[in-house]
């Protein structure tokens, strides 16, 4: 659609960049206050330049807890997405009764606070008084998440899968119903396989929804926080110890300012770097479908 | 009779969503003693103690109201700026446009903790701690670029004409706005008002981070209780499927918005 050129439409944007200005970039310009000073309390700040950089760039600390979070990251992303797709692909094809409760069904999980979700599979794993944990146990599955450094990650894992795929399978479904009857008429016509219509003609259909869905997948699991906080605290050991988490430990629990700030920083510019990627690419396909 | 593959996947796939929720639903049912004594999938004793709890003490249904709060106030706020920035980024192109909205964006890529300590410090400051206002403006930074983001999608599928006849009709910028552009649009506020109160409600860092006492929400107040009293299990599990229940009533009433609205829009 072409659109006007008109330098009056920032009157309309100014209201969200006074809001954004007052919540982000003071915040932001905190961190790196903090992030080139040290302090020995009482306020007295002295410059230390890139020392904090340095440090957090070498830190064995860090480098586990990153290597932990893209694992944690691309397993989630492996599962989710072709599930996600699967599921939608089998949803109800009519809208109807039955389609709106499958609907909501579905989204149930993505509503429910993460401190929660986090309860949920706490209680749902213990070999006590949990669910799964109490079949696992007497079916003669040693399991146990706060001992087992694998039982802790597969608990997490399941716990973000059952938690997070519904958003997957609700855009990937989107996707799908805006693809117009004749189209199917037409592969069956052609006598195309469940593959090559699925190849040919609903994936490219979905691509647009599958990329917001995979970006706002890496984004969140790569924020994540709360769940594996109230399930595992970060444990056994540091087995589920992820970058937010590491952060706040730093930040908050020893309130080392200095390093938590560039470690802020650094966080964030590879979580921006890999979003701008994938926003470029989206960007480019908008253009496509626009001409 | 021909058993259907779909339907077997469906009905399997969420029974395994519900199956977490159901083992809290009846453990927030069951006696402590039972829950910790008997292993079963009904509670023999059922019991509404857990919940009367809750209801009569003001520490845990104010959690509740606090709640409800700020998440009400973010997602006025977040749409009331982001309509008319949506509307700006969908029709006109203006300096910098396109490098305002992926830098608005990139707040939505801003993992909380890291503004965590920042904003407790920023809102002790100008004196809102502990206030429902600091926790509603906090969680704009990541509901502002969603909302965004989402309702330039819905905007950019009504086509200019429909503006420009309406100028030509006589109508000024403002009643055009209200009577012909906002309801037309209506689906797309409905899902971008659906994300906000999802990302506010369930957000836990930030809203813990900034609130102690007169604000405090309920999913501070859950991890608060967990960690000082012991573990009182059949509260807790009370505790959490109330939780669930605002969300569940919120998606009920969009669920026709999700379906075609996801489609229409961007999201």
């Amino acid at each position: 659609m072409k659109k006007t050129r008109n330098q009056k439409a920032w009157f309309m944007v100014l209201p969200v960049l006074i809001l954004v200005a007052f919540s982000a970039i003071i915040p932001l310009m905190t961190v790196v206050n903090y992030s080139v000073q040290d302090t020995f309390g009482n306020n007295n700040f002295f410059w230390v330049g890139l020392e904090w950089f340095e440090e957090i760039l070498a830190s064995d600390r860090v480098h586990d807890a990153l290597g932990r979070q893209v694992t944690f990251t691309a397993i989630i992303l492996a599962i989710e997405v072709p599930l996600g797709i699967f599921i939608a692909l089998h949803m109800p094809k009519k809208s109807g009764f039955w389609s709106s409760l499958c609907l909501v069904l579905l989204a149930l999980p993505l509503l429910i606070p993460w401190n929660v979700v986090g309860t949920i599979w706490q209680i749902f794993g213990r070999i006590d008084i949990g669910l799964l944990g109490y079949t696992l146990d007497k079916m003669g599955i040693n399991y146990n998440y706060t001992q087992n450094a694998l039982d802790a990650w597969i608990t997490i894992i399941i716990m973000d899968v059952w938690h997070w795929t519904s958003l997957v399978v609700l855009l990937s479904y989107a996707g799908l119903r805006s693809i117009p009857g004749p189209y199917y008429q037409a592969a069956k016509i052609d006598q195309a396989s469940r593959w090559a219509v699925f190849r040919h003609i609903e994936l490219p259909k979905m691509k647009g929804v599958l990329l917001i869905a995979i970006l706002l997948r890496f984004m969140d699991s790569f924020m994540i926080y709360t769940e594996p906080f109230v399930v595992t605290g970060g444990g056994p050991g540091n087995a589920t110890t992820f970058l937010s988490i590491d952060l706040v430990k730093m930040a908050i629990g020893q309130f080392d300012l200095g390093p938590a700030a560039a470690f802020s920083l650094i966080y964030f510019l590879v979580i921006l770097l890999v979003s701008w990627a994938f926003y470029t690419v989206m960007m480019n396909m908008d253009k496509e479908a626009d001409v | 009779m021909k058993i259907n593959n779909s339907a077997i996947i469906i009905v399997l796939y969420i029974l395994f969503l519900m199956l977490p929720i159901y083992w809290l639903l009846i453990m927030s049912l069951k006696t402590n003693q039972e829950i910790l004594s008997t292993f079963n999938l009904w509670p023999e004793n059922l019991t509404f103690n857990n919940y009367k709890v809750i209801f009569t003490d003001p520490s845990w249904y104010g959690g509740y109201i606090n709640s409800i709060i700020y998440v009400v106030m973010n997602t006025i706020i977040s749409l009331s700026v982001a309509i008319p920035a949506a509307y700006a980024f969908s029709r006109y192109t203006f300096l910098g446009d396109k490098h305002l909205f992926f830098w608005l964006l990139t707040n939505r890529m801003a993992p909380p903790a890291v503004f965590a300590l920042p904003f407790f410090q920023l809102y002790s400051s100008v004196g809102l701690f502990d206030t429902h206002i600091a926790v509603a403006l906090a969680h704009t930074l990541f509901n502002v670029p969603l909302a965004v983001w989402i309702l330039e999608g819905f905007m950019r599928g009504v086509p200019r004409e429909i503006d420009e006849t309406a100028y030509l009709d006589g109508y000024s910028f403002f009643a055009f706005f209200k009577k012909i552009f906002l309801p037309l649009i209506a689906p797309g506020i409905g899902v971008a008002a659906f994300f906000c109160f999802m990302f506010s409600w369930v957000e836990l860092l930030l809203s813990r981070t900034l609130t102690s006492v007169d604000a405090k929400s309920i999913a501070a107040t859950m991890t608060r209780t967990a960690s000082a009293s012991g573990l009182d299990w059949g509260v807790l599990a009370a505790a959490g499927m109330l939780t669930i229940i605002p969300g569940a009533l919120v998606i009920y009433f969009v669920r026709n918005y999700i379906a075609k609205g996801f489609a229409m829009g961007r999201v």
